[in-house]
């Protein structure tokens, strides 16, 4: 790789990185309970049981760490998701994953009442899942297999049918309203570290899967015909690239509910700024999604004190302002 | 995209063989519309027979049956019918000018700044009991506000020289988050009695329709659709992109303001009446594509069609299956609709 040519590559995606780790760092001091950057490095290096050291330790650093990871995969999935659906308006939720995890989730409160987040995110992986395949293998019906047309179709409608079922079962029941509104507006407080390690390695494989199908991707994007032309398996490309959007983004949709805002929007700030190579626009992504969903926590905890507000809200609050000047600034053809 | 470009040609040549099948295509589901309406009309806690209904249309029946159907089923019926059908065209509409299958009048924020005027709407309007201090009325009006101020907002911000779709619809994408932000927090904030409310109307119900509703919905949405209508030629050419749109002589960008102010105008009317419903606005001219292929002057009236039953449908299946609870028709439209919109997808193997 020549190095001057990425010149200005590598320092975005340095200096980026420098501000997700700062971020984090801010992640964890900031909150209702303030505590100074001295405090949450002692709480690691000489754990003494005062209530701000457990606050830093079990609550803060997860909660950092889960933001950062969660908003990184939902990126991540964005960008394959476009990419994989040449559609600008794809997110993850095009496989019906975020409609799938959320009818998963209230089913089980109304029906089975259940009631703690670990089961919460156990049924959302599921239900991500379930809903993913039955998109996938809807848009890969017929002989000339899957179609970025006929998977954004499916995933439309599939995506509609779990919704609506979420709706039905939530009118129905306002019980249930009151228990998962704040989970289906995505969230990522009071997780503990155990949730987040638990789907660390499916995040890890994801991200190794989503980095292995950079270039593949890059080929894919010059069209069906050309790809297949230049010895491309493009049938395998797409299942490898929709196993990885599942897997990205359905454990954190597990973890966090359903955030849907990360996963459009960050692939498009991304791509003006760092370009259309997929090498270079997954990472970037990553961390861009990381750096809004950790600015976006660190908002909830402060915009309403000593509320708080769900992340989703304050994801779309702080990134829609960016990404409007973002889609002014570029676009300028149709 | 390739392929249905071809065949929009094709069908110019062979003008007599596609339209032959379209216009027995909307004639069925006029048919249907029709028998819906009546079955509609004659269904609920107390049934009325089809013949009775079509008695009661025509001046006759017992007092009974005249105070069920005229004034209870029939403008609710009819409100189902127009919400649907203006949705429907609307996404049609959009799609055609945006060129994208995923456009919706979701993505324009429409939907998202009814949601959000309504929402606000309960919160500002309810005293401390919960109770509205203002006529339940005025909840069309600000919805109706809340659409056309958001649609406003995003027309103005993807403004530069001219719209451009892409621009258009990511704007749009942004300013929906920001209301439906706005909404879940107003939500999450207000009472769970008040986010119940809020939750029904987002789902999208007529519920409650009146002869006052019809009164203004039917000549809005008449107009509207007959406008649309007429000008489908235009969107023909829209969809062949900007710059052969260009090329054959159409007043692009004009054009191009004409159909947002009238997907808008439509959508606001049909979130006044019928709340956000969703489904019907995207994928109601899918499943017409699929019927009649992609002329848009047999689209739009197919897509009306289709959007108007299908709100009828969900509506009929909502207020009479789970009797006596009432479940609003947005629960319902996708629930009819996806699946038959995925027999579609699989029959229908386009190559």
């Amino acid at each position: 790789m020549k190095i001057v040519q990425h010149i200005g590559k590598i320092v975005w995606l340095s200096v980026s990185t420098a501000a997700l780790v700062l971020l984090m760092g801010l992640s964890i001091v900031l909150g209702y309970t303030d505590t100074s950057i001295q405090t949450a490095i002692d709480a690691f290096t000489s754990f003494d049981g005062s209530n701000e050291h457990i606050i830093v330790q079990s609550i803060r650093l997860p909660r950092a760490l889960i933001a950062a990871s969660v908003g990184a995969c939902l990126a991540i999935a964005g960008v394959i998701a476009q990419s994989l659906t040449r559609n600008p308006l794809a997110s993850p939720g095009i496989l019906g994953i975020n409609a799938g995890a959320g009818f998963a989730v209230v089913t089980g409160v109304v029906i089975f009442h259940i009631t703690d987040l670990q089961t919460f995110a156990w049924m959302a992986f599921l239900g991500a899942t379930f809903a993913a395949i039955t998109v996938y293998t809807i848009g890969s019906y017929g002989r000339e297999g899957l179609t970025p047309m006929k998977l954004t179709l499916a995933g439309a409608a599939m995506a509609a049918l779990f919704a609506s079922g979420t709706q039905g079962l939530l009118v129905m029941n306002e019980a249930a309203l009151e228990q998962v509104l704040f989970w289906l507006a995505g969230s990522i407080a009071g997780r503990k570290l155990e949730m987040l390690t638990a789907v660390l390695p499916y995040m890890a494989v994801g991200f190794l899967l989503a980095l292995l199908l950079a270039s593949k991707l890059n080929v894919l994007m010059m069209g069906e015909d050309v790809a297949r032309g230049l010895g491309l398996k493009t049938g395998l490309v797409k299942l490898t690239a929709g196993v990885s959007i599942v897997i990205l983004a359905g454990s954190a949709v597990a973890i966090a509910g359903p955030i849907g805002f990360i996963g459009i929007v960050i692939p498009h700030i991304a791509r003006k700024i760092i370009g259309v190579d997929h090498r270079w626009l997954i990472p970037f992504s990553g961390v861009l999604g990381g750096i809004l969903l950790l600015a976006a926590d660190i908002g909830a905890r402060y915009a309403l004190m000593p509320q708080e507000v769900p992340v989703g809200v304050m994801t779309a609050v702080i990134g829609t302002p960016f990404f409007i000047y973002i889609a002014r600034k570029g676009f300028n053809h149709s | 995209m390739r392929k249905y470009k071809s065949l929009r040609i094709l069908g110019g040549r062979i003008s007599v063989l596609t339209e032959k099948k379209a216009a027995l295509t909307i004639t069925t589901l006029f048919l249907i519309m029709g028998a819906a309406i009546v079955a509609s009309t004659g269904l609920g806690d107390v049934k009325v027979s089809p013949m009775n209904v079509l008695n009661v249309f025509f001046g006759g029946g017992s007092d009974l049956e005249r105070l069920v159907v005229t004034e209870f089923r029939l403008p609710r019926t009819i409100v189902a019918v127009f919400v649907g059908m203006a949705l429907a065209a609307a996404g049609a509409v959009l799609q055609g000018m945006i060129r994208n299958p995923l456009a919706s009048p979701d993505i324009i924020g429409v939907t998202g700044g009814a949601g959000a005027a309504v929402v606000g709407f309960l919160a500002v309007f309810s005293n401390e009991s919960n109770a509205l201090t203002v006529s339940v009325n005025w909840i069309s009006l600000a919805a109706f506000l809340g659409a056309l101020l958001t649609a406003s907002i995003v027309y103005f911000l993807a403004y530069k020289d001219g719209i451009s779709p892409v621009r258009l619809v990511l704007i749009g994408i942004g300013v929906s988050a920001l209301m439906q932000a706005l909404t879940t927090f107003l939500m999450i904030m207000g009472p769970i009695h008040r986010a119940a409310q809020a939750n029904i109307w987002i789902t999208g119900s007529v519920n409650g329709s009146n002869w006052g509703n019809v009164q203004v919905l039917v000549p809005l949405v008449t107009v509207l659709l007959l406008t649309a209508f007429i000008t489908a030629s235009k969107l023909n050419i829209q969809e062949l992109g900007e710059q052969l749109a260009t090329g054959l002589g159409g007043r692009v960008q004009a054009q191009r303001l004409f159909m947002l102010v009238i997907s808008t105008a439509l959508v606001g009317a049909a979130v006044a009446f019928g709340g956000t419903m969703g489904f019907v606005g995207l994928m109601a001219p899918h499943m017409a594509r699929r019927l009649v292929g992609g002329t848009y002057g047999a689209l739009l009236p197919a897509a009306a069609l289709i959007g108007g039953l299908l709100v009828l449908f969900a509506d009929m299946i909502g207020r009479t299956l789970f009797l006596p609870l009432e479940v609003p028709a947005g629960v319902f439209t996708a629930t009819i609709g996806a699946p038959y919109f995925i027999y579609l997808l699989l029959k229908t193997r386009n190559s």
